[in-house]
């Protein structure tokens, strides 16, 4: 294209030329690529979209030029400009980008620092156990009761259907105390007693808590220990209802393995009574029988003494150590570990056992 | 109870090939716990025989006389053996276990040199083979046994099963080889021979000796018989020895092993008098109060009233069932002897034994329930035993006084086994099963059922009942979940308790529970004051020991203890907590009235019982020392101090569910805190409980690190959660001013915050303290508590005007209430 006719200052229209505009753009296409930061990049700014910059003075020279001949160079000067404005954008961003980046590694921290201000504590594993036994319970449901552990030799024994001879009773197993009719409560029952002398049938409770029996401290005995106690009175109870319980007990405890085996025994409260045997798949010592509990559907004389009618209703009741139960599950070796109070010991299990 | 499976196999046809394993299901499946069953033959390995001494020669110039022999073991050449025991001489007969051999306790037989001389293999005593505890000698086996080289284990009866099983105390006749044999027949369906069947010889008018029964209660049965003339020194036959050894006891002399047998074999307990040393007729009585008898221990017992006794003329020889006395007994020489078989009441004998402190096997058997139509088979056949072996003539005259009352019938629903088991018994299975435990049954839909006499125990339905299910197989019993129960889900309290541990194990404690008995000076150690209530502990008449004989009336003795022991360990910073009743007696204790059994306590006698039952309420207590933020890569600790325990109860009275508003904290003095820095807690206005850093003078008692601070209280004072209103949320701004308020120091912050609140009125959203200020300028006695108010309205954004407005009322409380001033005001 040819302008040499046209009346102008070819040194200030020179600015216009097409190569001249090529050759600003390519400049500052050069120039901000080579802008190794932001800073740098701002500095460059000036020089190329400025008021001084090349596509700026290029724009000014436009009024210049004849008519005609604007709108084509307004045209080149716009398509320069943006051209500038872009790679100073794209440059731009990949800057921003790149200082995000830098920071985000700048700020990388060591995440397995431990940061224990306030360190948890923890439950004791008997109290989550029975906690957790309860819940099952719950869940069949019964309600959890409880009583007194200093309590009335008759709720404790003669409503058991446990006589005033049965060597039990001795101060070789029971602890009596200062005051006329009360011992440490043997076992929980005498909080079902409690129970059935304060309501009629149906009853489903279980009595998890603390019992007290004369025996030293050794790996295997405690004179305070825990117990959870079931039972159910109401129309129609059976043994296989005893069975199916402690069945779903076991398996609601242990996994779907888990099932129970049962021994005739002899207890005053029950008849017929069983100790039985809980299969626990998951022994450290491998798969195996481990003796439970003992239970029996209820003596009718123990209905008569809290005052249920022993034609009508009938019932069951079953127990379990807890002590015992945590010693095979959880694989506990000595007695002493769960009544010392060593922090060692429940800090092991948290919050849950 | 002790017993032999051959001695067994006498009466019941067990399967030839029977396992001890199938012997301990059965066992176990009627309903005894089996100690052990060891099989004989396989506790001696290899080559145990019969050898004969061929010579002795004694080796001198060793610490023991050694001797060094020759046996013939019934090989090419005789065996060398060197022996410690001397009880033997050339020629006899003596058990050798062979080199490769081993011994029960896994000791091994092999060919040694010992004391200069080869041994090979080893000359046995009794004990060595596992067979009693005499350790006398080496076993000398009679004249007439197995040559030379035979296999010594039938010889010497290392060929049985030993069987230990406990019996339940319901199951007397089970403590016999005939009630034993009797359930293994019922329990394989094979056959079986009661030993008891054999024929005896009735009553005769004219008696053998004089006897008055003068106690029918105590004793329905009185049995004897006489024999005359007997070799004092015939000994018991080598087969009852061994039974008796088997058995765990002892044998003693040929009429008193008789005894002892036929009570191993029939239940039956028995004496045998010396009727030489009888002066004049036997009376059977309750003993006199203060009489007194040597026992066969050489024991003398001071009698009691209730006690049986049989007398001669000199007074009481026997207490009577449980043991004998010295001047009557059998002893070395006696050849006149008068055998007694009789039966007692239980409930008596139990009774004296445990009086007397005197467990003997005949008083285990009498608690239990012995069969009372034993004394005249059992005196038959101990005659026969004493006259085979001792000869001597027995008396023709038979003492027998009976007043034993036959068993009564039971009537039994046929249907009641299967309705109570939710097993399916037909009328006739029933009659069978019942049948085979020696019951009489007639009839069809109701049942007729006479207990034999062996069974005392059976006497009401559920006795049957069980014999039904127990005979039928407790396994076959079905598994089926009974109707579900309407479960009312956690109480209130249950609710509480939980969310409380879970509250204070997050907050950094860690649960503990401690036994509840603490000794007697816990209280002075605790410095509790001389009336405090605290002080009235229920004390235990038999404690474990003596030292710790109290019941806690404070979580915190115990606690502080196991806090010790954790310290003792070696830890430093240790936070626990203990959630357990204590034990706060009545000041009245009077016998709570007598109570039956045979319906249910009235209202009011079980309201009168309940009233000597101590309150047991439940506390939770937390103790802490150390730092319970601990220092770390992110700088130092913080100790524990009185403010933590406060905030650990606020947590736990938070975590009840309680809302902080409710909530009090002021300051008190309380054993065993530091009173001045002791808080009370509060809900609604009531105080229930202490917490803050532990008085100094009980740190030093218990020699607890300084400031350890403590908080205790009692959860059953701490109302049911309330039903919380829910909030509205104002999305308009909020409007924030600081004060800071010039004040006494002695005026609590909680007062201040109170009274902010309170004149700050309804536009208050929060008040916050952010510091506590103390210093020269503010005056002596002074100090600055600047709180940030957070300001909010539910409808509208807050005008500077309503801002500052709502501040001034709220100072202006405190300026009147307290005398604050603004600072820099």
């Amino acid at each position: 294209m040819s302008y040499r006719n046209d009346p102008y200052d070819p040194k200030q229209a020179a600015l216009l030329a097409p190569e001249a505009l090529e050759a600003a753009v390519a400049d500052a296409e050069k120039a901000f690529a080579q802008a190794a930061d932001l800073d740098a990049l701002a500095a460059l700014k000036p020089a190329h979209l400025g008021d001084r910059s090349p596509v700026s003075l290029a724009r000014r020279e436009i009024g210049s030029l004849p008519p005609a001949a604007k709108s084509d160079a307004g045209k080149r000067v716009n398509v320069a400009r943006q051209a500038v404005q872009a790679a100073y954008d794209a440059r731009h961003a990949e800057l921003m980008a790149d200082r995000a980046a830098r920071v985000l590694v700048e700020e990388r921290v060591d995440v397995t620092l431990p940061w224990s201000r306030r360190p948890r504590g923890a439950r004791h594993p008997l109290t989550t156990l029975m906690e957790h036994m309860g819940d099952v319970f719950i869940g069949m449901g019964y309600d959890i009761v409880d009583g007194p552990q200093l309590e009335l030799e008759w709720a404790n024994f003669d409503a058991l259907n446990i006589g005033p001879d049965n060597p039990v009773r001795g101060a070789m197993d029971t602890f009596y105390v200062d005051l006329p009719g009360l011992v440490m409560r043997t076992h929980t029952s005498p909080g079902q007693v409690r129970t059935m002398l304060n309501r009629q049938p149906p009853i489903y409770v279980v009595s998890p808590g603390r019992a007290y029996r004369t025996d030293e401290l050794d790996a295997t005995h405690s004179p305070v220990f825990h117990q959870i106690e079931g039972l159910v009175v109401d129309e129609g109870i059976t043994m296989a209802h005893l069975r199916g319980t402690l069945d779903h007990f076991a398996k609601a405890m242990f996994g779907p393995d888990a099932r129970t085996r049962w021994r005739p025994h002899y207890f005053p409260f029950t008849e017929p009574s069983a100790e039985f045997d809980v299969w626990f798949a998951q022994h450290r010592d491998g798969p195996r029988w481990v003796e439970w509990g003992g239970c029996g559907m209820v003596n009718p004389r123990v209905l008569t003494a809290c005052g249920i009618d022993p034609a009508r209703y009938s019932g069951f009741a079953f127990g379990m150590g807890v002590e015992r139960t945590l010693m095979f599950r959880n694989g506990v070796s000595d007695m002493r570990d769960m009544v010392e109070g060593d922090v060692r010991f429940t800090t092991n299990f948290g919050m849950e056992s | 109870m002790k017993t032999t499976l051959s001695w067994l196999r006498e009466y019941v046809e067990l399967p030839a090939g029977i396992t001890a394993s199938e012997l301990d299901t059965a066992l176990t499946n009627l309903g005894m716990e089996v100690e052990s069953i060891v099989d004989q033959s396989a506790t001696v390995l290899g080559d145990l025989v019969v050898g004969r001494v061929l010579t002795i020669e004694e080796l001198t110039g060793f610490k023991k006389p050694i001797r060094f022999c020759t046996v013939d073991v019934g090989r090419d050449a005789p065996q060398e053996i060197v022996c410690g025991a001397r009880n033997f001489a050339e020629g006899d007969l003596v058990v050798v276990i062979l080199p490769g051999g081993e011994l029960p306790g896994g000791f091994r037989i092999g060919a040694r040199k010992t004391y200069g001389r080869n041994s090979n293999g080893m000359i046995c005593s009794a004990a060595e083979l596992g067979l009693s505890g005499d350790h006398s000698g080496i076993i000398v086996l009679p004249a007439g046994a197995p040559a030379p080289g035979t296999d010594a284990r039938p010889v010497v009866g290392l060929d049985d099963v030993l069987i230990d099983v406990e019996i339940t105390p319901d199951r007397g006749y089970e403590m016999s080889v005939r009630g034993i044999a009797r359930e293994l027949a019922t329990y394989f369906a094979v056959g079986y021979t009661d030993p008891a069947s054999g024929a005896a010889p009735g009553a005769t008018a004219d008696v053998p000796h004089p006897v008055v029964v003068e106690d029918t209660v105590g004793c329905d049965r009185f049995a004897a018989r006489v024999v005359r003339g007997i070799d004092p020194s015939a000994q018991s036959p080598e087969w009852m020895q061994r039974r008796l050894i088997a058995a765990g006891i002892r044998a003693i002399s040929l009429p008193v092993d008789i005894t002892n047998y036929l009570m191993l074999e029939y239940g039956q307990p028995m004496h045998v008098f010396d009727l030489d040393r009888l002066r004049g007729g036997l009376v059977v009585r309750r003993a006199q109060p203060a009489e007194k008898l040597t026992t066969l221990d050489g024991v003398a017992r001071e009698l009691d009233a209730e006690d049986m006794v049989i007398c001669d003329e000199t007074g009481p020889i026997s207490l009577a069932a449980v043991m004998g006395g010295e001047t009557s007994e059998w002893q070395q020489g006696t050849v006149n002897v008068l055998l007694e078989a009789a039966h007692w009441d239980p409930v008596m004998v139990g009774r004296t034994a445990r009086r007397h402190k005197l467990f003997s096997e005949a008083a285990k058997r009498w608690e239990r329930g012995v069969d009372p139509q034993l004394p005249l088979v059992a005196l038959q056949r101990a005659v026969e035993i004493l006259t085979t072996h001792a000869g001597g003539t027995v008396d023709d005259r038979v003492l027998d006084i009976d007043h034993v009352v036959a068993p009564s019938p039971i009537t039994l629903p046929a249907s009641l086994p299967s309705r109570l088991i939710g097993l399916d018994y037909p009328a006739d299975r029933v009659a069978e099963l019942l049948a085979r435990v020696g019951c009489q049954v007639t009839g069809e839909d109701e049942l007729t059922v006479t207990p034999p006499s062996w069974r005392p125990d059976l006497l009401a339905p559920i006795d049957l009942v069980e014999e039904v299910a127990r005979l039928g197989g407790y396994n076959d019993i079905p598994s089926v979940l009974p109707p579900a129960g309407s479960s009312n889900g956690l109480t209130p309290a249950q609710r509480q308790r939980r969310s409380i541990g879970r509250a204070l194990a997050e907050n950094g404690y860690v649960e503990v529970l401690s036994y509840p008995f603490v000794a007697p000076g816990t209280a002075d150690a605790l410095g509790l004051a001389a009336n405090d209530p605290r002080r009235s502990a229920v004390r235990l008449t038999n404690p474990l020991s003596e030292e710790e004989p109290l019941l806690r009336t404070s979580l915190l003795a115990p606690l502080l203890g196991t806090l010790k022991r954790n310290l003792g360990r070696g830890r430093r910073d240790v936070a626990l907590f203990e959630t357990g009743t204590v034990f706060l007696p009545h000041l009245t204790a009077t016998a709570p009235p007598a109570l039956g059994v045979d319906r249910r306590p009235t209202d009011e006698e079980w309201a009168a019982a309940n009233t000597i039952v101590p309150e047991q309420p439940w506390h939770l207590a937390v103790v802490l020392t150390g730092d319970l933020d601990p220092a770390g890569w992110w700088g130092d600790g913080r100790a524990a101090g009185w403010a933590d325990a406060i905030e650990a109860a606020r947590v736990a009275v938070a975590a009840a569910g309680i809302p902080a508003s409710r909530v009090g904290v002021r300051a008190a003095e309380h054993a065993p805190w530091h009173p001045g820095r002791c808080a009370e807690i509060l809900v609604d206005g009531n105080v229930i409980g202490h917490a803050g850093e532990l008085h100094p003078s009980v740190l030093a008692a218990f020699d607890l690190p300084k400031r350890t601070s403590a908080a205790e209280l009692d959860l059953d004072a701490i109302p049911a959660a309330p039903v919380i209103d829910a909030p509205r949320i104002s999305t308009f701004p909020a409007a924030l001013i600081d004060v800071a308020l010039v004040l006494d120091r002695t005026v609590p912050a909680g007062d201040v915050h109170a009274a902010l609140a309170e004149g700050a009125g309804e536009l208050l959203e929060s008040v916050a303290l952010f510091d506590v200020y103390e210093s020269e300028q503010l005056g002596e006695g002074k100090r600055s508590l600047a709180y940030k108010l957070t300001f909010r309205a539910p409808d509208r954004t807050l005008t500077s005007e309503e801002t500052i407005a709502a501040r001034d009322a709220a100072v202006a409380l405190t300026a009147s209430r307290f005398g604050a001033t603004l600072r820099g005001a």
